[in-house]
């Protein structure tokens, strides 16, 4: 049961991560990326890659999530012209499906749909059993850098600008601001802080393959910034968790229900987290906790 | 030779994809916010023509059916989910569009489950022209999608309806002032739209199998054609997706069949770098 719970915990806090990332540029700048799930994948590839076939230590795994993550983030921006969020969506979901093409195809590099296994955990043969506890807390370490990071830039002028950016591109474009380049900064962040959460989730499970970066995750994160509240680093964090619950009671839910088969018990679950996410956009937009818009600046 | 078949091919297919990619684009003329449950409705109106033409009705039959309940369904997830959404922009629509069409899509799979059915049409001879090849059960979906298109296109020209959505795609205060009324509008928008993508998906369909995915794999090749041809603007979208279609199989000789999927996406990126408003221009319509 301990094992359990810490394994949710783990994934949960990784799913946090996500929705962190996608708080940034959703909830700070009014971008989607509905392609979080490549970006995920990016970084689980990556990280993967060069610790198993590279025999590189871990740590240099994970930071070569962050950048390879970033810099998909920066050439999918960069080739968005002007970055409107319709176009962006399109885009982005776009790109999640070639990483997943790719991941599954270049079977020289990825394996294909085998996937990668025996992905090295940090001191995992030295630790045991213990290594889910540990595990957890350095996921729990890189969930609190990471939130940090956000809300210091939520509450920095940088945040304002993007908020205004938001709100209205056109008057922080005549206000001075550099949009582009505000909006092409805070998505390569967002995209980096993704390909982390996929090099954790990789080195967690030791085990990787296209089919585990499905386009549903990317849904799950959606669900866990909008009831958590969007534009509140705090409340990713309170959704992410809020998602894991749902995902894993309805579990229990859907075994409880006689006479299903196993792809009428996964359909029900997928129903279950859309219409979650339709009831809470329609109802409570805001979510659990709701944007905190600061006072304006007293004027000296 | 081998390339003359896949531009032949790709003419059928593009063709199939015209229409759907007209419904899209179309409606993100209207409704203006990016409508992502195509992928789900298209799968509906796959399995609505899937049911009828089982229980006994003809082709052009079927098509209606699958139109009237994709477009139905699509009517009833604008007014419901989408359209209150997109007082406060695009984006929350966009959103709860993904998620209508998760619910579409599982809704089909609780039902019928994830094996994939064919249509059973009755096997013909393929006919040959020089040493290109064509089946006349292909010859016929064609026929069908153009006919519809064609019916498409006369009534967006000729009727009253058909004007007041292109007056209001262009610029809805100055239709509303004149007294088209922005609601009908859209509801209008919102039921050709989907029983367009809805048809589209059928006729997808009758050209292999059905499974709750089909409309998600043709969900980025729709895209693509709207943007392609320009977002908004109804033959912006039809050579978007001749293009498309052609490109799609001459992809095939080139990289294999696997990374058919991504032509889409390439084209979406090319198109925004070079000439971001497609080639017609958007809200051509």
């Amino acid at each position: 049961m301990l094992s359990y719970l810490l394994f949710i915990a783990t994934v949960g806090g990784i799913y946090g991560l996500l929705a962190l990332s996608l708080n940034l540029i959703w909830g700070g700048a009014g971008m989607v990326n509905l392609g979080l799930a490549g970006f995920f994948a990016v970084g689980a590839y990556a990280s993967a890659l060069l610790t198993t076939a590279g025999h590189a230590p871990i740590a240099v795994g994970w930071l070569a999530a962050l950048v390879a993550g970033g810099a998909a983030g920066l050439v999918v921006t960069l080739s968005t012209t002007r970055l409107r969020a319709d176009y962006l969506a399109i885009v982005t979901l776009g790109f999640a499906e070639v990483v997943r093409l790719l991941a599954a195809n270049e079977i020289w590099l990825t394996r294909g749909s085998d996937g990668i296994s025996g992905i090295p955990g940090p001191w995992k043969a030295a630790l045991g059993p213990a290594f889910n506890a540990v595990y957890f807390l350095i996921v729990v370490a890189a969930l609190a850098v990471v939130f940090i990071v956000v809300r210091r830039i939520d509450r920095s002028p940088y945040g304002r600008a993007l908020r205004a950016i938001r709100e209205d591109a056109q008057v922080a474009q005549v206000a001075g601001k550099p949009v582009l380049r505000f909006k092409t900064e805070a998505f390569t962040l967002s995209a980096a802080i993704a390909g982390l959460a996929g090099a954790l989730y990789g080195h967690f499970t030791s085990y990787i393959a296209p089919d585990l970066f499905l386009p549903l995750i990317t849904v799950y994160i959606f669900l866990a910034v909008a009831s958590g509240g969007t534009g509140r680093p705090a409340g990713a964090l309170v959704g992410a968790y809020l998602v894991m619950t749902l995902l894993e009671s309805s579990r229990f839910f859907v075994e409880w229900i006689p006479s299903v088969t196993a792809v009428q018990r996964a359909a029900l679950k997928e129903l279950l987290i859309a219409v979650a996410l339709i009831l809470v956009l329609r109802l409570k937009p805001s979510g659990v906790l709701p944007e905190r818009i600061p006072p304006a600046p007293q004027a000296r | 030779m081998i390339v003359l078949q896949a531009l032949v091919n790709g003419l059928v297919s593009g063709t199939l994809l015209a229409v759907p990619a007209i419904g899209f684009t179309a409606m993100f003329a209207v409704l203006r916010f990016p409508n992502f449950s195509v992928s789900g409705v298209a799968t509906l109106g796959a399995f609505a023509g899937y049911l009828a033409y089982g229980a006994g009705l003809q082709m052009a039959g079927s098509l209606v059916v699958a139109f009237a309940v994709a477009g139905t369904a699509g009517l009833l997830f604008d007014k419901v989910a989408h359209l209150p959404l997109v007082k406060q922009g695009a984006l929350p629509a966009a959103i709860a569009s993904i998620a209508t069409g998760l619910v579409l899509e599982n809704v089909v799979r609780l039902g019928f489950g994830n094996e994939p059915r064919g249509y059973d049409r009755p096997i013909a001879r393929d006919i040959y022209l020089g040493e290109i090849r064509v089946s006349p059960q292909q010859l016929e979906t064609m026929a069908l999608a153009l006919g519809l298109m064609l019916a498409v296109f006369a009534a967006l020209a000729f009727t009253r309806i058909g004007k007041a959505m292109r007056a209001s795609a262009d610029n809805p205060e100055l239709a509303a002032l004149k007294g088209i009324r922005p609601e009908r509008v859209a509801m209008m928008a919102s039921f050709v739209g989907m029983g367009l993508v809805g048809v589209g998906g059928m006729l997808f369909g009758l050209d292999s199998s059905i499974d709750p995915l089909t409309g998600t794999r043709i969900l980025l090749s729709i895209f693509a054609a709207a943007v392609l041809g320009g977002l908004g603007s109804a033959p912006g979208a039809v050579l978007g997706a001749f293009l498309i279609g052609i490109a799609e199989e001459l992809s095939v000789l080139v990289v294999g069949s696997q990374y058919r999927a991504a032509v889409g996406f390439v084209a979406i990126l090319v198109v925004l770098s070079l000439r971001p408003r497609g080639l017609l221009g958007e809200r051509a319509f």
